[in-house]
């Protein structure tokens, strides 16, 4: 009877187990190999990884097609008797000379392709990349723009214990983000790697390489995009709680559209500064509107949506810091706190710092009252 | 020779009985036996930790643990099974084993050996302590690289000393072996006639001493750099991040070859015993090792290829990286030509140490490609790497150290153990592992970055896979203590020689050997 019903268990788990890997499989692919990409660097990259691969591969049937030869044919069982030899050095020597000649042989593309990677000299426009804890920032050095990069909504909403969303309902789950990088097509683009605070790494598989972003270094290296499209990846460097949330997403267009993007981003940035511009008076409410976007955009991931932080993290909500002097508060936020989690953000505009300190000392059950006005900011602390 | 030394041995020296006999014995077999059962039953405490990173990786989306929680849970898991299971696990079986094969009475420094290894449980009480500390425990990885590592809330002092006492216990386990083989060795045992197991501790040995201080130069300087204020890792200090990713390879790399080198010494004493037949190319085996062992210390940049160095560092450690294919195949080649012409069964022992021979060097052949720095672009950091490392790991360090227990297990108890058992126990751990990790090289290829709790539906297919396999690889293991415990409570009689093809002075000595092995050095010819 308990065998039976055990029985019964195991075959509806097994029913369950192949139920589930039947849906993902509509959703997704088996996936087994590096993917080509759209550079000259992936490719190179691509068939470096088939060649290592293949003679791997070739080594492997040969050394174990003669250990399981051997297996099969000189064992006790079929009476087999053991002969005495332990050394010959011919063949020892043969056997020392053929990797390493196999590894001269791999070591020429190889050399080639590493030469090429790091020339990044001749480039056509500079994009400057820096991880923050936990996004992006762009900064095209030739056009003067610049802006932050996120999770997209959908999936941040998805993505945390308990969120009721089913994931595989969202579009492009951890790897869409709010602002992309574009490039143009057939362009040589010099990437700059940097860091805020601790050590990232950008990395999109079709561009073929990755490289760390370090606080205190600028790395370089280059892409030329050969075809337009979206190309999807991931921070590939440890960088703390949400490591796993800061996905990088590159738009590829062609020169014409390019531009075109170009231009509407200065436009909306310029419109953008002329909104927070910090030498007017604003007002509560407007400083308290633009504070909820700039902490939900910032502040929300490791404070919470009640402000009331998380395992190593402070909360807001009745903080001295948040309910006590403001010059403390402003101290915090535009410089961090050394040896913690929490970071600078000084990058962010005198209106956005005023403003998220207003809203975090009257919200969460905080009744400072007070006001800080963007002009202070400019004036006092920059 | 020396049996009718064995029952004296046995009164006069075994006082204090009870607990107090394991808090106080110096005795190199009670030591070894401490330092297998701590590495037992740290494997399954780091083991623990794994099953709860592939629950969480079941599915996409978040289930069980936050991604601080899972952080933690990866970076102990890491430090628990190198320094907790891999290392204390070869300790354990070179003190049971190196003063039998040279034919000593017991360890050099039998109270520093008691004392290398009481330090380990402290080590690991202090660190599993911090998971209920505020903050949370360690979460930057174990290879703790600042920046992040100063993140760690109340934690972080709590893992640079249990990292300190980890180190000291290694360097004095180093001392004692080197030691013990340098001044104890019977008559006639001169070097080239050493046990290759004995041969590879004493070259790890020295790998130990020369690397562990680093680790414990680089830890020391994140301790400064967080409480007395200098910034030898701070940008902002006009410290350099990447200098501590230099310091702490340099220590890493060795690091990695002190969890393999034993491993060979175990496989070079099994596979002639089981092929009835000499090791081949013995003296080949030696100078391999020792190149192996040179070569760790030159190829530490290959873990951060991607760090932006320059070209003609990267082409520099991109080739000596490679050139560790010469040695490591001199050995395949080595194994495969012992078994050819030889007369071979396969006991529990010979299966894993075949086991390790083919899944080691699927491990080796993905170190390979991560060592050419234009693919490592690709790979670094993605669940390839993963793959490559478990596979040179768990097929490789613990299924050595569980290959070396099944083969000593009837010498230590004097009884056989389940041999039908030991065989289902390998096979169920080897298809079971190939499940759990072969599908990580592919989740890494298709761009799944390593450490991160949650995934796109893109790689659900062959995480699920690798979930399964890794449940029941850990059941499996549940099997190995079972056959463990029940060998130690009885069973057949074991015979001196044990295995009809052994040789070498431990299969002289009655199983289970007197207390103090030799009391008379034996003479070797």
């Amino acid at each position: 009877m308990i065998r039976r019903i055990r029985h019964r268990h195991f075959v509806a788990a097994l029913t369950t187990l192949t139920g589930l890997l039947w849906s993902f499989g509509a959703s997704a692919d088996w996936t087994l190999n590096m993917r080509k990409g759209v550079t000259s660097i992936s490719q190179e990259v691509y068939s470096l990884h088939m060649i290592i691969l293949w003679v791997c591969v070739v080594i492997g049937i040969a050394v174990f097609g003669v250990m399981f030869w051997s297996i099969l044919h000189h064992r006790k069982s079929k009476g087999a008797q053991a002969a005495h030899f332990h050394e010959n050095t011919v063949v020892e020597i043969v056997w020392t000379l053929i990797p390493f000649s196999i590894l001269i042989f791999l070591a020429v593309p190889a050399t080639k392709a590493l030469i090429n990677i790091e020339s990044t000299g001749n480039s056509d426009l500079t994009i400057k990349v820096t991880g923050y804890q936990w996004k992006w920032r762009y900064e095209y050095l030739d056009e003067g723009l610049s802006f932050f990069s996120t999770l997209e909504a959908k999936s941040n909403q998805a993505r945390h214990l308990r969120s009721g969303v089913d994931v595989a309902t969202v579009d492009n789950y951890l790897l869409d983000v709010d602002n992309p990088v574009v490039v143009p097509v057939g362009r040589k683009i010099r990437f700059l790697t940097t860091a805020n605070d601790v050590i990232h790494a950008w990395w999109v598989p079709d561009l073929g390489w990755k490289r760390d972003a370090i606080p205190g270094f600028i790395n370089e290296s280059w892409a030329r995009v050969e075809k337009a499209g979206v190309y999807r990846g991931q921070c590939a460097e440890l960088c703390g709680k949400d490591h796993g949330f800061m996905p990088i997403v590159v738009v590829a267009k062609e020169e014409a559209d390019y531009r075109k993007w170009v231009e509407e981003q200065k436009a909306a940035q310029a419109a953008a500064l002329q909104a927070d511009n910090p030498d007017r008076e604003w007002t509560k409410e407007e400083l308290m509107a633009k504070g909820e976007s700039v902490y939900n955009a910032n502040c929300v991931a490791c404070h919470q949506t009640d402000g009331k932080g998380m395992a190593g993290v402070k909360p807001i909500a009745g903080s001295p810091v948040a309910t006590g002097d403001v010059a403390d508060h402003i101290d915090v936020v535009m410089y961090g706190r050394a040896g913690t989690a929490m970071a600078a953000f000084s990058q962010l505009s005198d209106a956005a710092v005023a403003a998220v300190i207003t809203y975090q000392r009257n919200s969460f059950g905080n009744v400072a009252g007070d006001l800080v006005q963007p002009s202070t900011i400019k004036t006092e602390y920059r | 020779m020396s049996h009718s030394h064995a029952a004296h041995d046995e009164h006069h020296d075994r006082a204090p009985s009870g607990l107090m006999r394991w808090v106080t014995t110096t005795n190199h077999k009670d030591i070894g036996t401490l330092y297998l059962s701590f590495s037992l039953l740290m494997f399954f405490v780091g083991g623990t930790m794994a099953m709860v990173i592939r629950a969480e990786l079941f599915q996409p989306g978040l289930q069980f643990v936050d991604p601080q929680f899972f952080n933690s849970m990866t970076t102990i898991h890491a430090l628990v099974m190198i320094f907790g299971a891999v290392m204390p696990g070869f300790v354990g079986l070179a003190n049971w084993m190196v003063p039998m094969m040279i034919g000593a009475p017991d360890m050099a420094l039998p109270r520093m050996n008691n004392w290398s290894f009481w330090l380990l449980p402290f080590a690991f009480i202090l660190l599993l302590s911090t998971f209920f500390m505020p903050g949370g425990a360690p979460a930057g990885g174990w290879t703790m690289y600042a920046p992040l590592v100063m993140q760690t809330g109340d934690a972080f002092p709590f893992l640079i000393f249990a990292v300190h006492i980890l180190g000291i216990s290694s360097i004095m386990g180093a001392i004692n072996i080197i030691a013990t083989v340098f001044n104890m060795r019977a008559p006639g045992m001169t070097f080239m006639k050493l046990p290759l197991f004995v041969w590879t501790w004493i070259i790890t040995a020295f790998l130990l001493i020369a690397s562990m201080p680093v680790l414990a130069g680089a830890v020391t300087m994140l301790l400064t750099d967080r409480f007395f204020g200098t910034s030898f890792f701070s940008a902002a200090g006009g410290g350099d991040p990447v200098m501590y990713q230099h310091i702490f390879w340099f220590f890493g790399h060795p690091e990695v070859y002190i969890m393999i080198l034993p491993a060979f010494g175990v496989v070079s004493a099994i596979v002639p015993t089981f092929a009835r037949k000499p090791l081949f190319g013995y003296s080949s085996m030696v100078y391999a090792t020792a190149s192996i062992a040179f070569l760790s210390f030159i190829v530490w940049a290959h873990h951060m290829f991607t760090v932006g160095m320059p070209l003609a560092g990267e082409l520099f450690f991109m080739y000596t990286t490679v050139l560790i294919a010469v040695p490591t195949g001199v050995k395949i080649f080595n194994w495969v030509a012992t078994m050819w012409k030889g007369s071979m069964t396969f006991e529990t022992p010979m299966l894993f140490a075949l086991g390790f021979i083919v899944m080691f060097t699927i491990g080796g052949f993905s170190g390979l490609m991560l060592g050419v720095t234009p693919a490592d672009f690709q790979y670094h950091d993605t669940y390839f790497v993963v793959a490559h490392f478990h596979y040179v790991l768990v097929t490789g360090a613990v299924y050595s150290i569980m290959a070396a227990v099944y083969f000593w297990l009837p010498k230590w108890t004097g009884h056989m153990y389940d041999e039908k058992l030991g065989k289902l126990h390998f096979w169920l751990s080897t298809i079971f592992v190939n499940v759990l990790f072969f599908p990580q090289h592919f989740l890494g290829l298709a761009g799944m970055p390593r450490r991160i709790p949650d995934y796109n539906v893109q790689f659900a297919d062959w995480n699920m896979v690798s979930s399964i396999g890794g449940f029941m690889f850990g059941l499996s293991q549940l099997l190995f203590v079972y056959i463990v415990i029940r060998c130690v409570r009885g069973g057949q009689k074991a015979t001196a020689q044990v295995w009809e093809g052994a040789h070498g002075l431990e299969w002289t000595l009655p199983s289970p050997p007197p207390y103090h092995s030799f009391t008379t050095p034996p003479v070797v010819k």
